[in-house]
Protein backbone atom coordinates (compact mmCIF):
# COMPACT_ATOMS: atom_id res chain seq x y z
CA UNK A 1 0.00 0.00 0.00
CA UNK A 2 1.11 3.40 -1.39
CA UNK A 3 2.28 5.60 1.99
CA UNK A 4 0.95 8.92 0.32
CA UNK A 5 -2.66 9.87 1.21
CA UNK A 6 -4.92 12.41 -0.82
CA UNK A 7 -7.12 14.33 -0.82
CA UNK A 8 -10.50 13.25 -2.67
CA UNK A 9 -13.09 15.74 -4.75
CA UNK A 10 -15.83 14.46 -6.41
CA UNK A 11 -16.97 16.74 -9.50
CA UNK A 12 -20.19 17.16 -10.89
CA UNK A 13 -19.23 19.91 -13.18
CA UNK A 14 -17.21 20.12 -16.22
CA UNK A 15 -15.98 23.42 -15.29
CA UNK A 16 -15.21 22.56 -11.80
CA UNK A 17 -13.64 20.00 -12.50
CA UNK A 18 -11.40 21.66 -14.99
CA UNK A 19 -10.15 24.16 -12.52
CA UNK A 20 -9.55 22.03 -9.87
CA UNK A 21 -7.61 19.91 -12.26
CA UNK A 22 -5.01 22.54 -13.27
CA UNK A 23 -3.91 22.59 -9.93
CA UNK A 24 -0.53 21.61 -9.13
CA UNK A 25 -0.61 18.15 -7.57
CA UNK A 26 -4.07 17.04 -9.13
CA UNK A 27 -4.93 14.10 -11.14
CA UNK A 28 -7.91 13.32 -12.49
CA UNK A 29 -9.61 9.55 -11.82
CA UNK A 30 -12.54 8.36 -13.60
CA UNK A 31 -12.62 4.20 -13.83
CA UNK A 32 -9.22 4.34 -11.23
CA UNK A 33 -7.99 1.20 -12.70
CA UNK A 34 -4.72 2.64 -13.78
CA UNK A 35 -4.82 5.70 -11.29
CA UNK A 36 -4.96 3.55 -7.98
CA UNK A 37 -2.41 0.88 -9.54
CA UNK A 38 -0.25 3.39 -9.94
CA UNK A 39 -0.39 5.05 -6.68
CA UNK A 40 -0.46 1.74 -4.97
CA UNK A 41 2.78 1.33 -6.26
CA UNK A 42 4.15 4.61 -5.37
CA UNK A 43 4.22 5.72 -9.33
CA UNK A 44 2.29 8.36 -8.45
CA UNK A 45 1.30 10.89 -5.35
CA UNK A 46 -1.28 12.98 -6.39
CA UNK A 47 -2.34 15.61 -3.46
CA UNK A 48 -5.79 15.94 -4.70
CA UNK A 49 -7.79 13.54 -6.73
CA UNK A 50 -10.63 14.81 -8.99
CA UNK A 51 -13.21 12.21 -9.26
CA UNK A 52 -14.52 12.67 -12.93
CA UNK A 53 -16.68 9.45 -13.34
CA UNK A 54 -20.15 11.15 -12.35
CA UNK A 55 -19.64 13.99 -14.91
CA UNK A 56 -22.87 13.89 -17.62
CA UNK A 57 -19.53 12.49 -20.32
CA UNK A 58 -21.12 8.98 -20.61
CA UNK A 59 -23.32 9.35 -23.29
CA UNK A 60 -22.66 7.14 -26.21
CA UNK A 61 -24.24 8.73 -29.67
CA UNK A 62 -24.32 8.52 -32.85
CA UNK A 63 -26.08 11.27 -35.10
CA UNK A 64 -25.65 10.66 -39.23
CA UNK A 65 -22.24 8.77 -39.93
CA UNK A 66 -20.61 10.80 -36.20
CA UNK A 67 -20.58 8.17 -33.55
CA UNK A 68 -19.53 9.74 -30.44
CA UNK A 69 -18.46 8.09 -27.36
CA UNK A 70 -18.37 9.86 -23.70
CA UNK A 71 -14.89 9.82 -21.96
CA UNK A 72 -16.62 8.34 -18.99
CA UNK A 73 -18.18 5.56 -20.89
CA UNK A 74 -17.41 2.37 -19.01
CA UNK A 75 -15.47 -0.03 -21.84
CA UNK A 76 -18.27 -2.62 -20.94
CA UNK A 77 -21.09 -0.25 -21.68
CA UNK A 78 -19.40 0.66 -25.31
CA UNK A 79 -19.22 -2.72 -25.85
CA UNK A 80 -22.31 -3.88 -25.43
CA UNK A 81 -23.65 -0.51 -27.23
CA UNK A 82 -25.86 -1.51 -30.24
CA UNK A 83 -24.52 1.30 -32.47
CA UNK A 84 -21.01 0.49 -31.56
CA UNK A 85 -21.86 -3.06 -32.12
CA UNK A 86 -23.80 -2.70 -35.39
CA UNK A 87 -21.32 0.19 -37.21
CA UNK A 88 -18.32 -0.39 -35.31
CA UNK A 89 -17.65 -3.58 -34.55
CA UNK A 90 -13.94 -3.77 -34.40
CA UNK A 91 -14.22 -1.14 -31.59
CA UNK A 92 -15.90 -3.86 -29.59
CA UNK A 93 -13.29 -6.30 -30.74
CA UNK A 94 -10.59 -4.39 -29.20
CA UNK A 95 -12.43 -3.30 -25.80
CA UNK A 96 -13.11 -7.49 -25.31
CA UNK A 97 -9.89 -8.33 -25.90
CA UNK A 98 -9.02 -6.04 -23.00
CA UNK A 99 -8.35 -6.44 -19.04
CA UNK A 100 -11.57 -8.82 -17.55
CA UNK A 101 -15.07 -8.29 -17.43
CA UNK A 102 -14.60 -6.74 -13.38
CA UNK A 103 -12.27 -4.18 -14.70
CA UNK A 104 -13.63 -3.37 -17.99
CA UNK A 105 -16.54 -2.66 -15.51
CA UNK A 106 -15.27 0.13 -13.75
CA UNK A 107 -12.25 1.29 -16.53
CA UNK A 108 -13.80 4.73 -18.76
CA UNK A 109 -13.06 4.99 -22.64
CA UNK A 110 -10.85 8.02 -21.78
CA UNK A 111 -8.82 6.66 -19.10
CA UNK A 112 -8.02 4.01 -21.28
CA UNK A 113 -6.10 5.70 -23.48
CA UNK A 114 -4.38 7.19 -21.27
CA UNK A 115 -3.13 4.15 -19.02
CA UNK A 116 0.75 4.08 -18.40
CA UNK A 117 2.90 1.60 -20.17
CA UNK A 118 3.48 -2.02 -18.90
CA UNK A 119 7.60 -1.59 -19.45
CA UNK A 120 8.53 -3.24 -16.68
CA UNK A 121 11.51 -1.24 -15.82
CA UNK A 122 8.54 1.89 -15.72
CA UNK A 123 7.05 -0.07 -12.63
CA UNK A 124 10.09 -0.66 -10.50
CA UNK A 125 11.07 2.72 -8.90
CA UNK A 126 14.19 0.88 -8.19
CA UNK A 127 15.42 0.94 -12.05
CA UNK A 128 16.34 4.05 -14.27
CA UNK A 129 13.73 4.87 -16.51
CA UNK A 130 13.45 8.38 -18.79
CA UNK A 131 9.68 7.88 -18.33
CA UNK A 132 9.08 7.87 -15.07
CA UNK A 133 12.46 9.92 -14.05
CA UNK A 134 13.71 11.77 -16.79
CA UNK A 135 17.35 12.01 -17.47
CA UNK A 136 17.33 9.17 -15.75
CA UNK A 137 18.14 6.66 -18.47
CA UNK A 138 16.29 3.60 -20.21
CA UNK A 139 16.59 0.27 -18.64
CA UNK A 140 15.15 -1.79 -21.05
CA UNK A 141 16.93 -0.68 -24.26
CA UNK A 142 19.94 -2.65 -23.02
CA UNK A 143 18.10 -5.00 -20.44
CA UNK A 144 14.69 -7.27 -20.60
CA UNK A 145 13.31 -5.76 -23.51
CA UNK A 146 11.32 -8.69 -24.84
CA UNK A 147 8.22 -6.46 -24.72
CA UNK A 148 10.19 -3.70 -26.39
CA UNK A 149 9.11 -1.30 -29.57
CA UNK A 150 9.79 -2.47 -33.09
CA UNK A 151 9.31 1.14 -34.55
CA UNK A 152 9.79 4.65 -33.45
CA UNK A 153 11.93 3.94 -30.23
CA UNK A 154 14.76 6.45 -28.96
CA UNK A 155 17.37 5.96 -27.26
CA UNK A 156 15.96 7.51 -24.34
CA UNK A 157 12.44 4.82 -24.50
CA UNK A 158 11.26 2.20 -26.42
CA UNK A 159 8.36 1.25 -24.61
CA UNK A 160 4.94 0.13 -26.51
CA UNK A 161 1.81 2.04 -25.31
CA UNK A 162 -0.78 -0.80 -23.77
CA UNK A 163 -3.91 0.30 -24.93
CA UNK A 164 -6.12 -1.87 -27.32
CA UNK A 165 -8.70 -0.03 -27.76
CA UNK A 166 -6.26 2.97 -29.00
CA UNK A 167 -5.57 0.58 -32.23
CA UNK A 168 -8.75 -0.11 -33.16
CA UNK A 169 -9.64 4.18 -32.91
CA UNK A 170 -6.00 5.15 -35.00
CA UNK A 171 -7.41 2.41 -37.76
CA UNK A 172 -10.70 4.38 -37.73
CA UNK A 173 -9.16 8.36 -38.13
CA UNK A 174 -10.61 8.76 -34.57
CA UNK A 175 -10.42 12.40 -32.81
CA UNK A 176 -10.03 13.23 -29.18
CA UNK A 177 -11.69 15.98 -28.04
CA UNK A 178 -10.11 18.04 -25.21
CA UNK A 179 -11.01 20.58 -22.96
CA UNK A 180 -9.18 22.58 -20.09
CA UNK A 181 -10.17 25.51 -18.33
CA UNK A 182 -8.81 28.03 -21.04
CA UNK A 183 -10.88 26.37 -23.72
CA UNK A 184 -11.24 23.48 -26.47
CA UNK A 185 -9.25 21.54 -28.63
CA UNK A 186 -9.11 18.89 -31.26
CA UNK A 187 -6.39 15.88 -31.70
CA UNK A 188 -6.31 13.20 -33.98
CA UNK A 189 -5.72 10.03 -31.85
CA UNK A 190 -2.14 8.78 -33.01
CA UNK A 191 -1.09 12.73 -31.90
CA UNK A 192 -2.36 11.85 -28.72
CA UNK A 193 0.80 9.71 -28.50
CA UNK A 194 4.44 11.56 -28.77
CA UNK A 195 7.15 9.42 -29.62
CA UNK A 196 9.70 9.45 -27.29
CA UNK A 197 12.77 12.02 -27.25
CA UNK A 198 16.64 11.15 -25.69
CA UNK A 199 15.51 12.06 -22.04
CA UNK A 200 12.18 12.09 -21.52
CA UNK A 201 9.49 9.88 -23.02
CA UNK A 202 5.57 11.13 -21.53
CA UNK A 203 3.06 8.93 -22.49
CA UNK A 204 0.74 11.46 -23.57
CA UNK A 205 0.43 14.95 -25.33
CA UNK A 206 -1.81 16.25 -22.93
CA UNK A 207 -0.91 19.19 -21.01
CA UNK A 208 -1.52 19.50 -17.39
CA UNK A 209 -5.39 20.06 -16.54
CA UNK A 210 -6.73 19.38 -19.96
CA UNK A 211 -9.21 16.21 -19.83
CA UNK A 212 -10.38 14.91 -22.52
CA UNK A 213 -14.01 14.87 -23.11
CA UNK A 214 -15.02 12.48 -25.61
CA UNK A 215 -14.10 10.52 -29.06
CA UNK A 216 -15.71 11.18 -32.12
CA UNK A 217 -15.62 8.48 -34.84
CA UNK A 218 -16.57 9.70 -38.61
CA UNK A 219 -17.69 7.68 -41.43
CA UNK A 220 -16.16 4.34 -39.99
CA UNK A 221 -19.59 2.17 -40.38
CA UNK A 222 -18.15 1.31 -44.51
CA UNK A 223 -16.12 -0.77 -42.93
CA UNK A 224 -17.97 -2.80 -40.30
CA UNK A 225 -18.28 -5.90 -43.08
CA UNK A 226 -14.95 -6.21 -42.95
CA UNK A 227 -13.39 -5.66 -39.62
CA UNK A 228 -11.05 -7.15 -36.99
CA UNK A 229 -8.69 -6.99 -34.14
CA UNK A 230 -6.39 -9.69 -33.61
CA UNK A 231 -4.61 -9.98 -30.43
CA UNK A 232 -1.33 -11.80 -29.80
CA UNK A 233 -0.81 -12.68 -26.25
CA UNK A 234 1.27 -14.82 -23.89
CA UNK A 235 -1.89 -16.71 -22.80
CA UNK A 236 -5.38 -16.81 -24.29
CA UNK A 237 -7.14 -14.53 -22.55
CA UNK A 238 -6.24 -11.31 -19.92
CA UNK A 239 -2.92 -10.40 -20.77
CA UNK A 240 -1.90 -7.79 -22.56
CA UNK A 241 -0.89 -7.45 -26.18
CA UNK A 242 2.77 -8.58 -27.70
CA UNK A 243 1.63 -7.37 -30.81
CA UNK A 244 -2.06 -6.89 -32.44
CA UNK A 245 -3.49 -5.65 -35.48
CA UNK A 246 -6.72 -3.82 -36.05
CA UNK A 247 -7.43 -4.53 -39.69
CA UNK A 248 -10.69 -2.71 -41.80
CA UNK A 249 -11.54 -3.35 -45.56
CA UNK A 250 -13.95 -1.66 -47.70
CA UNK A 251 -14.50 -4.08 -50.35
CA UNK A 252 -16.28 -3.05 -53.69
CA UNK A 253 -17.19 -5.92 -56.54
CA UNK A 254 -14.58 -8.32 -55.21
CA UNK A 255 -12.08 -5.37 -54.91
CA UNK A 256 -10.36 -3.54 -51.60
CA UNK A 257 -11.40 0.01 -52.37
CA UNK A 258 -10.25 0.85 -48.91
CA UNK A 259 -7.53 -0.53 -46.14
CA UNK A 260 -6.66 0.74 -42.99
CA UNK A 261 -4.45 -1.28 -40.65
CA UNK A 262 -3.22 -0.60 -37.15
CA UNK A 263 -0.69 -2.22 -34.95
CA UNK A 264 -0.21 -2.53 -31.09
CA UNK A 265 2.24 -3.68 -29.27
CA UNK A 266 4.84 -2.04 -31.51
CA UNK A 267 5.68 1.54 -31.18
CA UNK A 268 4.46 4.08 -28.40
CA UNK A 269 1.83 4.86 -30.61
CA UNK A 270 -0.68 2.68 -32.66
CA UNK A 271 1.54 2.19 -35.41
CA UNK A 272 -0.33 2.71 -39.11
CA UNK A 273 0.83 0.32 -41.59
CA UNK A 274 0.47 3.08 -44.50
CA UNK A 275 2.97 1.36 -46.80
CA UNK A 276 0.76 -1.90 -46.08
CA UNK A 277 -2.74 -0.03 -46.74
CA UNK A 278 -1.70 1.62 -50.15
CA UNK A 279 -0.39 -2.14 -51.61
CA UNK A 280 -4.00 -3.37 -50.95
CA UNK A 281 -5.98 -0.21 -52.73
CA UNK A 282 -7.18 -1.90 -55.47
CA UNK A 283 -6.31 -5.41 -55.55
CA UNK A 284 -8.49 -8.41 -55.26
CA UNK A 285 -8.57 -9.87 -51.05
CA UNK A 286 -6.08 -12.65 -52.19
CA UNK A 287 -3.72 -14.71 -50.35
CA UNK A 288 -0.78 -13.23 -52.54
CA UNK A 289 -2.43 -9.26 -51.34
CA UNK A 290 -1.94 -10.23 -48.27
CA UNK A 291 1.10 -11.67 -48.13
CA UNK A 292 2.30 -8.61 -49.48
CA UNK A 293 0.87 -6.04 -47.47
CA UNK A 294 2.26 -8.78 -44.40
CA UNK A 295 5.65 -8.43 -45.92
CA UNK A 296 5.70 -4.40 -46.51
CA UNK A 297 4.13 -4.12 -42.49
CA UNK A 298 7.32 -5.09 -41.03
CA UNK A 299 9.76 -2.93 -43.07
CA UNK A 300 11.64 -0.90 -41.12
CA UNK A 301 11.38 -2.49 -38.23
CA UNK A 302 14.27 -2.14 -35.51
CA UNK A 303 14.56 -4.93 -33.32
CA UNK A 304 16.66 -5.20 -29.66
CA UNK A 305 18.17 -8.05 -28.14
CA UNK A 306 15.06 -9.67 -26.88
CA UNK A 307 12.26 -8.85 -29.01
CA UNK A 308 13.23 -9.58 -32.86
CA UNK A 309 11.05 -12.41 -32.92
CA UNK A 310 7.50 -9.82 -33.41
CA UNK A 311 8.72 -9.03 -36.47
CA UNK A 312 8.12 -12.29 -38.13
CA UNK A 313 4.95 -12.30 -35.42
CA UNK A 314 3.25 -8.95 -36.77
CA UNK A 315 3.98 -9.80 -40.07
CA UNK A 316 1.70 -12.90 -39.85
CA UNK A 317 -0.94 -11.47 -37.57
CA UNK A 318 -1.09 -8.66 -40.49
CA UNK A 319 -1.71 -11.75 -42.74
CA UNK A 320 -4.10 -13.35 -40.16
CA UNK A 321 -6.24 -10.27 -39.46
CA UNK A 322 -6.46 -9.45 -43.80
CA UNK A 323 -7.56 -13.04 -43.75
CA UNK A 324 -10.56 -12.83 -41.24
CA UNK A 325 -11.15 -9.39 -42.37
CA UNK A 326 -11.45 -9.83 -45.53
CA UNK A 327 -13.42 -13.45 -45.66
CA UNK A 328 -16.51 -11.77 -43.53
CA UNK A 329 -19.72 -10.38 -45.55
CA UNK B 1 16.82 0.67 28.41
CA UNK B 2 13.16 1.08 28.48
CA UNK B 3 11.57 -0.63 31.50
CA UNK B 4 8.41 -0.62 29.46
CA UNK B 5 7.44 -0.30 25.73
CA UNK B 6 3.47 -0.25 25.18
CA UNK B 7 2.82 0.26 21.68
CA UNK B 8 -0.72 1.10 20.29
CA UNK B 9 -1.21 1.22 16.36
CA UNK B 10 -4.42 3.17 14.77
CA UNK B 11 -4.21 3.71 11.35
CA UNK B 12 -1.85 5.75 10.23
CA UNK B 13 -0.44 6.50 13.45
CA UNK B 14 1.28 4.67 16.17
CA UNK B 15 1.66 5.68 20.14
CA UNK B 16 4.09 4.09 22.22
CA UNK B 17 5.63 5.10 25.88
CA UNK B 18 9.29 4.70 26.68
CA UNK B 19 10.50 5.70 29.85
CA UNK B 20 7.63 7.08 30.73
CA UNK B 21 7.00 9.44 28.12
CA UNK B 22 4.29 8.84 25.57
CA UNK B 23 5.18 9.24 21.96
CA UNK B 24 3.15 9.62 18.66
CA UNK B 25 4.01 9.14 15.10
CA UNK B 26 1.89 9.54 12.49
CA UNK B 27 2.59 9.11 9.02
CA UNK B 28 4.12 12.71 7.34
CA UNK B 29 2.03 12.77 4.40
CA UNK B 30 -1.21 12.71 6.08
CA UNK B 31 -0.27 15.98 8.17
CA UNK B 32 -0.84 17.90 5.01
CA UNK B 33 -4.22 16.35 5.00
CA UNK B 34 -5.62 16.82 8.21
CA UNK B 35 -7.52 13.48 8.28
CA UNK B 36 -10.31 14.02 5.51
CA UNK B 37 -13.12 11.38 6.03
CA UNK B 38 -15.48 10.71 3.12
CA UNK B 39 -19.41 9.45 4.26
CA UNK B 40 -20.31 6.49 2.53
CA UNK B 41 -23.76 5.51 2.80
CA UNK B 42 -23.59 2.18 1.46
CA UNK B 43 -26.11 -0.49 0.99
CA UNK B 44 -24.43 -4.16 1.45
CA UNK B 45 -26.30 -7.32 0.87
CA UNK B 46 -29.62 -5.40 1.58
CA UNK B 47 -28.20 -3.74 4.55
CA UNK B 48 -27.62 0.40 4.56
CA UNK B 49 -24.40 1.22 6.26
CA UNK B 50 -23.57 4.81 7.45
CA UNK B 51 -19.85 5.19 7.71
CA UNK B 52 -16.67 7.03 7.34
CA UNK B 53 -13.56 6.33 5.14
CA UNK B 54 -10.11 7.88 4.48
CA UNK B 55 -10.09 8.89 1.07
CA UNK B 56 -7.75 6.70 -0.60
CA UNK B 57 -9.78 3.62 0.93
CA UNK B 58 -10.77 0.93 -1.74
CA UNK B 59 -13.84 -1.20 -1.54
CA UNK B 60 -12.40 -3.62 -0.92
CA UNK B 61 -11.14 -2.56 2.43
CA UNK B 62 -14.27 -1.16 3.59
CA UNK B 63 -16.03 -4.46 2.95
CA UNK B 64 -13.71 -5.67 4.75
CA UNK B 65 -11.92 -4.23 7.49
CA UNK B 66 -14.93 -2.08 8.15
CA UNK B 67 -17.93 -4.03 7.69
CA UNK B 68 -15.94 -7.07 8.53
CA UNK B 69 -17.09 -9.28 5.88
CA UNK B 70 -14.45 -10.60 5.26
CA UNK B 71 -15.81 -13.46 2.85
CA UNK B 72 -14.50 -11.06 0.01
CA UNK B 73 -10.68 -11.60 -0.47
CA UNK B 74 -7.82 -9.88 -1.28
CA UNK B 75 -5.60 -11.29 -3.54
CA UNK B 76 -3.29 -8.97 -5.71
CA UNK B 77 -4.99 -5.84 -4.63
CA UNK B 78 -4.06 -4.75 -8.38
CA UNK B 79 -6.83 -5.71 -10.63
CA UNK B 80 -5.44 -8.77 -11.60
CA UNK B 81 -6.68 -11.87 -10.08
CA UNK B 82 -10.52 -11.02 -9.34
CA UNK B 83 -10.75 -12.45 -5.64
CA UNK B 84 -12.28 -9.02 -4.72
CA UNK B 85 -15.27 -9.59 -7.25
CA UNK B 86 -18.07 -7.91 -5.87
CA UNK B 87 -21.47 -6.84 -7.57
CA UNK B 88 -22.40 -3.35 -7.62
CA UNK B 89 -26.07 -2.62 -9.18
CA UNK B 90 -25.47 -6.37 -10.43
CA UNK B 91 -22.28 -5.54 -12.32
CA UNK B 92 -19.10 -7.68 -11.53
CA UNK B 93 -16.39 -5.16 -10.23
CA UNK B 94 -12.89 -5.61 -8.78
CA UNK B 95 -13.43 -3.95 -5.71
CA UNK B 96 -9.26 -3.37 -4.69
CA UNK B 97 -9.69 -1.03 -7.79
CA UNK B 98 -12.85 1.23 -6.63
CA UNK B 99 -12.40 3.95 -4.61
CA UNK B 100 -14.59 3.43 -1.64
CA UNK B 101 -15.51 7.25 -1.79
CA UNK B 102 -16.31 6.79 -5.77
CA UNK B 103 -19.04 4.28 -5.01
CA UNK B 104 -20.25 6.24 -1.47
CA UNK B 105 -23.90 5.11 -2.49
CA UNK B 106 -23.27 2.06 -4.00
CA UNK B 107 -25.60 -1.06 -4.04
CA UNK B 108 -23.44 -4.29 -3.08
CA UNK B 109 -23.41 -7.31 -2.96
CA UNK B 110 -21.02 -9.79 -1.87
CA UNK B 111 -20.76 -13.46 -1.32
CA UNK B 112 -22.45 -13.42 2.26
CA UNK B 113 -25.39 -12.24 0.49
CA UNK B 114 -26.44 -14.57 -2.03
CA UNK B 115 -26.98 -18.05 -0.13
CA UNK B 116 -27.15 -19.24 3.45
CA UNK B 117 -25.71 -22.65 4.28
CA UNK B 118 -29.09 -24.14 4.27
CA UNK B 119 -30.35 -22.55 1.44
CA UNK B 120 -27.42 -22.79 -0.90
CA UNK B 121 -26.98 -20.26 -4.42
CA UNK B 122 -27.55 -22.77 -6.99
CA UNK B 123 -24.00 -21.64 -8.25
CA UNK B 124 -22.23 -22.67 -4.62
CA UNK B 125 -24.04 -25.63 -4.85
CA UNK B 126 -22.66 -26.67 -7.79
CA UNK B 127 -19.01 -25.65 -7.17
CA UNK B 128 -19.77 -27.79 -3.89
CA UNK B 129 -20.66 -30.72 -6.21
CA UNK B 130 -18.48 -30.52 -8.83
CA UNK B 131 -15.74 -30.05 -6.27
CA UNK B 132 -14.82 -26.89 -8.01
CA UNK B 133 -12.45 -25.78 -5.00
CA UNK B 134 -9.46 -27.02 -3.07
CA UNK B 135 -8.26 -24.00 -0.72
CA UNK B 136 -11.07 -21.91 -1.25
CA UNK B 137 -9.79 -18.58 -1.19
CA UNK B 138 -10.60 -17.67 -5.18
CA UNK B 139 -14.29 -18.92 -4.64
CA UNK B 140 -16.07 -16.17 -3.42
CA UNK B 141 -14.76 -13.93 -6.10
CA UNK B 142 -15.18 -16.79 -8.99
CA UNK B 143 -18.88 -17.12 -7.77
CA UNK B 144 -19.61 -13.47 -7.92
CA UNK B 145 -17.80 -13.26 -11.33
CA UNK B 146 -20.14 -16.10 -11.96
CA UNK B 147 -23.18 -14.38 -11.74
CA UNK B 148 -22.32 -12.01 -13.56
CA UNK B 149 -21.31 -14.13 -16.59
CA UNK B 150 -24.13 -15.85 -16.30
CA UNK B 151 -26.62 -12.63 -16.31
CA UNK B 152 -24.14 -10.69 -19.29
CA UNK B 153 -25.20 -13.60 -21.58
CA UNK B 154 -22.80 -16.35 -21.48
CA UNK B 155 -24.23 -19.35 -23.88
CA UNK B 156 -21.20 -21.66 -24.10
CA UNK B 157 -18.37 -23.09 -22.42
CA UNK B 158 -15.87 -20.75 -24.35
CA UNK B 159 -18.02 -17.91 -23.46
CA UNK B 160 -17.64 -19.13 -19.85
CA UNK B 161 -14.46 -19.50 -20.00
CA UNK B 162 -13.50 -16.35 -21.29
CA UNK B 163 -16.10 -14.30 -19.11
CA UNK B 164 -14.35 -15.80 -16.60
CA UNK B 165 -10.47 -15.30 -17.31
CA UNK B 166 -10.54 -12.68 -14.97
CA UNK B 167 -10.78 -14.93 -11.45
CA UNK B 168 -7.76 -16.61 -11.18
CA UNK B 169 -7.23 -20.18 -9.47
CA UNK B 170 -4.14 -20.88 -7.79
CA UNK B 171 -5.24 -24.56 -6.68
CA UNK B 172 -5.95 -24.94 -10.42
CA UNK B 173 -9.77 -25.87 -10.09
CA UNK B 174 -10.73 -23.83 -13.23
CA UNK B 175 -11.83 -26.88 -15.31
CA UNK B 176 -14.10 -28.15 -12.06
CA UNK B 177 -15.51 -24.13 -11.82
CA UNK B 178 -16.45 -24.09 -15.54
CA UNK B 179 -18.21 -27.42 -15.53
CA UNK B 180 -20.06 -26.12 -11.96
CA UNK B 181 -20.87 -22.79 -14.12
CA UNK B 182 -22.10 -24.69 -17.10
CA UNK B 183 -24.52 -26.65 -15.62
CA UNK B 184 -26.01 -23.77 -14.01
CA UNK B 185 -26.41 -22.27 -17.36
CA UNK B 186 -27.89 -25.54 -19.01
CA UNK B 187 -25.20 -26.87 -20.89
C1 LIG C 1 -5.51 -6.47 -14.55
C2 LIG C 1 -5.61 -5.48 -15.67
C3 LIG C 1 -5.51 -5.91 -16.98
C4 LIG C 1 -5.59 -4.99 -18.03
N1 LIG C 1 -5.52 -5.43 -19.32
C5 LIG C 1 -5.66 -4.53 -20.35
C6 LIG C 1 -5.65 -4.94 -21.70
O1 LIG C 1 -5.51 -6.13 -22.00
N2 LIG C 1 -5.79 -3.99 -22.67
C7 LIG C 1 -5.97 -2.67 -22.37
O2 LIG C 1 -6.13 -1.86 -23.29
N3 LIG C 1 -5.96 -2.26 -21.09
C8 LIG C 1 -5.82 -3.16 -20.09
N4 LIG C 1 -5.81 -2.73 -18.81
C9 LIG C 1 -5.80 -1.30 -18.54
C10 LIG C 1 -7.17 -0.77 -18.32
O3 LIG C 1 -7.91 -0.90 -19.51
C11 LIG C 1 -7.01 0.68 -17.90
O4 LIG C 1 -6.51 0.66 -16.58
C12 LIG C 1 -8.28 1.44 -17.92
O5 LIG C 1 -8.86 1.45 -19.19
C13 LIG C 1 -8.04 2.85 -17.47
O6 LIG C 1 -9.28 3.54 -17.44
P1 LIG C 1 -9.79 4.20 -16.09
O7 LIG C 1 -11.05 4.90 -16.39
O8 LIG C 1 -9.85 3.19 -15.00
O9 LIG C 1 -8.60 5.21 -15.87
P2 LIG C 1 -8.06 5.93 -14.57
O10 LIG C 1 -7.23 4.98 -13.79
O11 LIG C 1 -9.16 6.63 -13.87
O12 LIG C 1 -7.15 7.00 -15.26
C14 LIG C 1 -6.00 6.67 -16.01
C15 LIG C 1 -5.16 7.93 -16.23
O13 LIG C 1 -5.80 8.85 -17.09
C16 LIG C 1 -6.19 10.04 -16.40
N5 LIG C 1 -7.54 10.27 -16.87
C17 LIG C 1 -8.60 9.42 -16.79
N6 LIG C 1 -9.63 9.89 -17.51
C18 LIG C 1 -9.22 11.06 -18.06
C19 LIG C 1 -9.84 12.01 -18.92
N7 LIG C 1 -11.09 11.82 -19.38
N8 LIG C 1 -9.12 13.10 -19.29
C20 LIG C 1 -7.85 13.28 -18.86
N9 LIG C 1 -7.23 12.41 -18.04
C21 LIG C 1 -7.90 11.31 -17.64
C22 LIG C 1 -6.00 9.77 -14.94
O14 LIG C 1 -5.59 10.90 -14.24
C23 LIG C 1 -4.91 8.71 -14.96
O15 LIG C 1 -3.67 9.31 -15.09
C24 LIG C 1 -5.76 -3.62 -17.75
C25 LIG C 1 -5.89 -3.19 -16.42
C26 LIG C 1 -5.82 -4.10 -15.39
C27 LIG C 1 -5.99 -3.62 -13.99
S1 LIG D 1 11.54 1.64 -22.31
FE1 LIG D 1 10.70 3.63 -21.62
S2 LIG D 1 9.39 2.99 -19.94
FE2 LIG D 1 10.79 1.26 -20.26
S3 LIG D 1 12.64 1.65 -18.99
FE3 LIG D 1 13.06 2.61 -20.96
S4 LIG D 1 12.40 4.73 -20.59
FE4 LIG D 1 11.36 3.53 -19.03
S1 LIG E 1 -7.50 -8.49 -5.21
FE1 LIG E 1 -8.68 -7.38 -6.66
S2 LIG E 1 -8.25 -8.39 -8.50
FE2 LIG E 1 -6.83 -9.32 -7.12
S1 LIG F 1 -9.43 -22.94 -4.76
FE1 LIG F 1 -7.45 -22.28 -4.08
S2 LIG F 1 -7.16 -20.51 -5.30
FE2 LIG F 1 -8.91 -21.36 -6.18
Amino acid sequence: MSSASFNYVRATELTDALSQGKRPGAAYLAGGTDLLQLWKASLTAPQDVIDISRLPLADITRAGDRLVIGAMARLSDVAAHPEVKAGHPLICDAILASASGQVRNLATAGGNLLQRTRCPYFSDAGLACNKRDPGSGCGARDGENRHAVLFGGSSGCVATHASDLAVALAALDAEIAISSASGERQLALSDLYPLPGETTAPDSSLRPGEMITAIRIVGAERFAPHSTYLKIRDRASFEFAVVSVAAALRIEDGVIAEARLAAGGVASLPWRLGRSEAALIGRAPTEQAFAAAGELAIEGARPLEGNAFKIPLLRNAVIRALQTAGDQS
Amino acid sequence: MPSRLALTCHNRSLTFQCCGDEHQMTQSQDAKFPKQRIALSITVNGTRHELEAAPTATLLDVIRDELKLTGTKKGCDMGGCGACTVLVAGRRIASCLALAASFGDADITTIEGIGTADRLHPLQDAFIRHDALQCGYCTPGQILSAIAVLAEGARSIEEIREGMSGNLCRCGAHANIVAAIAEVAGL
